[in-house]
């Protein structure tokens, strides 16, 4: 039964939007600043007009109250109402619904021990830290026990060991309480990490729906390859198990070493900014280490694209102008290179 | 260097506040003494003021104008500051409202309180409403203004999560909205309160035989400088008190979690 349905949906930038979102799913909405994400956001949440349909639980809820639609919204800042306490603000919903004293105490207690915020619970929102306000504003929109959770680039305006925190907690959470949930991001790489779906947005049309996968593997068109940049696809041929977790793949002159519990890679995406070139050796650790030839040089939009050959692969990498000015790479020049393994996806059994 | 400590702070902002008034006090003592005006009656030294206060208490006539000025100030300033807020929400919350009533608004503010004087002696007549009526004026324009400009300002996003919470709009306006705009709302008191002291010495000058203005109009007709120094030097502590009294409030209020919500 899907759980939310955009029909012909459009607002602002957002034109003719069509879109279903699974109950239970974790669905994540890429694209650009301004490309109509967060317009999206509110138009399910009931925050704004718009044309078209809004289906939640195949009831059309167009005429219903942001309150009377069962959603949770955790918007980009944390809105915290600064006259209350973190107490008061996470039991705000409860005691606007006409909660139980002791049912509102329950559910507040419960929510800050399983988001580990109990010590806050006295403070006030401006004596928070950016990751210590998302928590609570989490905790508050999780409070009336909303059966759709809408999140607005939780993780933005937070240092990025938190951000990395805040994204397996948010996972994690999310799964287990079993909330549908719609998470708006830039960042393609927390995508990756959270989506059982992805939908890319510019322009304010949905350009494609797929999984994490699927995106990277097959990018519906143009944009979608501008936005994720070219990876570099590699056919593997053969797969050895080293240890648990833990397999060596052969791709024509590369030997990739990654963590992988399945029988067979087929084939393996790394993305263009998961490969790193310099003139000289790396230090450190040899591993997943390659030495290939800079066949091509491409400069545009401030950002400087490489292609080097390893034998008859192609790899492709790409960094800001400033970066490569200090790297003395030229074309022909021989090169060392490196790929971060966490970046990587893979297509196996 | 030697970090100071809070009895040393507090002493030392003491010193920087109490200094240059008494640096003031002495001048004025000093040029009513020795100044060019200091053979005629037209510049006392602040001494003989102090003399005319203590003169004016004792034989209770500094009591019985005040308490008149007081009671006039207290009632017209509860009047026109509770109506003010209470328009100033409905302006700040209802946006056709604040269509409809913000050219009014803005068209009357600039007009002083004292413009409305010869209109409302022919309203009223010349009796205790007249005083009390003009403070009330004079005091819903500010606390009206800034209680709408505060609302305004309450950043969207905190009324959005509280309509998306499930709260009814009276709870997002107590519980939300005005304790965000409480900055702009006590600064609209205050200007209320300055004004209607303002207003009430005006109006007691000009149209009522009573009150701290019609001392002052009676000291000026006997020559009376001290006596005119003496009641504006009272007028000015009791605005000071005043302002006092909503600082006092509002840190009362939003001290614990005072926070720009816009």
């Amino acid at each position: 039964m899907p759980e939310i349905a955009l029909v012909n949906v459009g607002k602002h930038t957002c034109r003719n939007l069509h879109l279903t979102i699974e109950d239970g799913e974790y669905f994540v909405l890429v694209g650009a600043t301004g490309a109509g994400k967060t317009t999206l956001l509110n138009i399910i949440a009931g925050l704004v007009d718009h044309d078209g349909t809004v289906y939640l639980d195949k009831i059309d809820v167009n005429r219903l109250p942001p309150s009377a639609r069962g959603v949770g919204y955790l918007f980009q800042e944390p809105a915290l109402f600064p006259n209350l306490s973190v107490t008061a603000n996470i039991t705000f919903g409860l005691r606007a619904q006409g909660y139980a004293q002791q049912a509102v105490h329950e559910r507040a207690t419960g929510l800050m021990d399983m988001l580990r915020i109990g010590h806050l619970a006295d403070r006030y929102p401006h004596t928070l830290s950016g990751g210590e306000s998302k928590r609570v504003a989490l905790a508050r929109s999780l409070a009336p026990s909303p059966k759709i959770l809408l999140l607005d680039e939780p993780t933005a305006n937070v240092d990025p060991q938190t951000a990395r925190h805040l994204r397996g907690e948010l996972h994690t959470l999310l799964k287990k309480l079993r909330i549908t949930t719609v998470h708006v991001t830039h960042d393609l790489q927390e995508a990756e990490e959270l989506a059982d779906r992805i939908a890319f947005i510019a322009n304010g049309s949905i350009q494609q729906v797929a999984t994490p996968a699927d995106f990277f593997f097959n990018p519906a068109n143009a944009s979608v390859v501008e936005f994720i940049g070219t990876p570099t696809l590699l056919e593997c041929e053969t797969t050895t198990t080293l240890a648990s977790g833990l397999v060596e793949v052969v791709a024509g002159e590369l030997k990739i070493i990654v963590p992988y519990t399945g029988n067979r890679i087929q084939k393996i995406a790394i993305p263009p900014d998961a490969i790193t070139f310099s003139a000289a050796p790396p230090r450190g650790p040899m591993l997943n280490h390659f030495v290939g030839r800079v066949d091509d040089i491409t400069h545009s939009n401030g950002s400087v694209r490489i292609r080097v050959l390893v034998g008859n692969d192609a790899l492709f990498s790409e960094i800001s102008e400033s970066i490569f000015a200090n790297m003395g790479i030229d074309k022909g020049m021989e090169v060392h290179g490196g790929i971060k393994i966490n970046r990587l996806r893979y297509v196996g059994w | 260097m030697k970090r100071p400590t809070g009895s040393e702070t507090a002493r030392s902002r003491t010193m920087v506040r109490g200094v240059p008034i008494l640096v003031f006090l002495a001048l004025w003592e000093l040029a009513a003494r020795f100044g060019p005006f200091s053979a005629t009656q037209l510049f006392p030294p602040f001494s003989a003021v102090l003399e005319e206060l203590v003169r004016l208490y004792k034989t209770g006539v500094l009591s019985e104008h005040l308490v008149r000025t007081l009671g006039r100030v207290l009632i017209g300033l509860c009047l026109g500051t509770t109506l003010g807020v209470v328009t100033g929400t409905v302006m700040g919350w209802h946006k056709a409202t604040d269509r409809s009533l913000s050219p009014i608004v803005s068209l009357l503010y600039p007009i002083p309180a004292l413009g409305w004087l010869p209109l409302m002696m022919l309203w009223i007549g010349i009796n205790e409403m007249l005083p009390v009526a003009i403070i009330t004026v004079g005091a819903f324009f500010p606390s009206c203004y800034n209680t709408a400009a505060g609302l305004r300002s309450v950043d969207g996003r905190l009324i959005d999560a509280a309509r998306i919470l499930g709260a009814s709009e009276w709870r997002i306006l107590f519980e939300v909205a005005l304790p965000c705009a409480a900055t702009h709302l006590f600064a609209g008191l205050r200007l209320s309160s300055g004004m209607a002291w303002r207003t009430v010495l005006a109006a007691e000058m000009v149209a009522i035989p009573t009150g701290i203005g019609a001392l002052i109009m009676k000291a000026e007709s006997l020559v009376r400088v001290e006596s005119i120094m003496s009641c504006l030097l009272v007028l000015s502590v009791f605005c000071l008190v005043f302002e006092k009294f909503f600082d006092f409030l509002e840190k009362k209020w939003v001290g614990t979690w005072r926070e720009r919500c816009a």
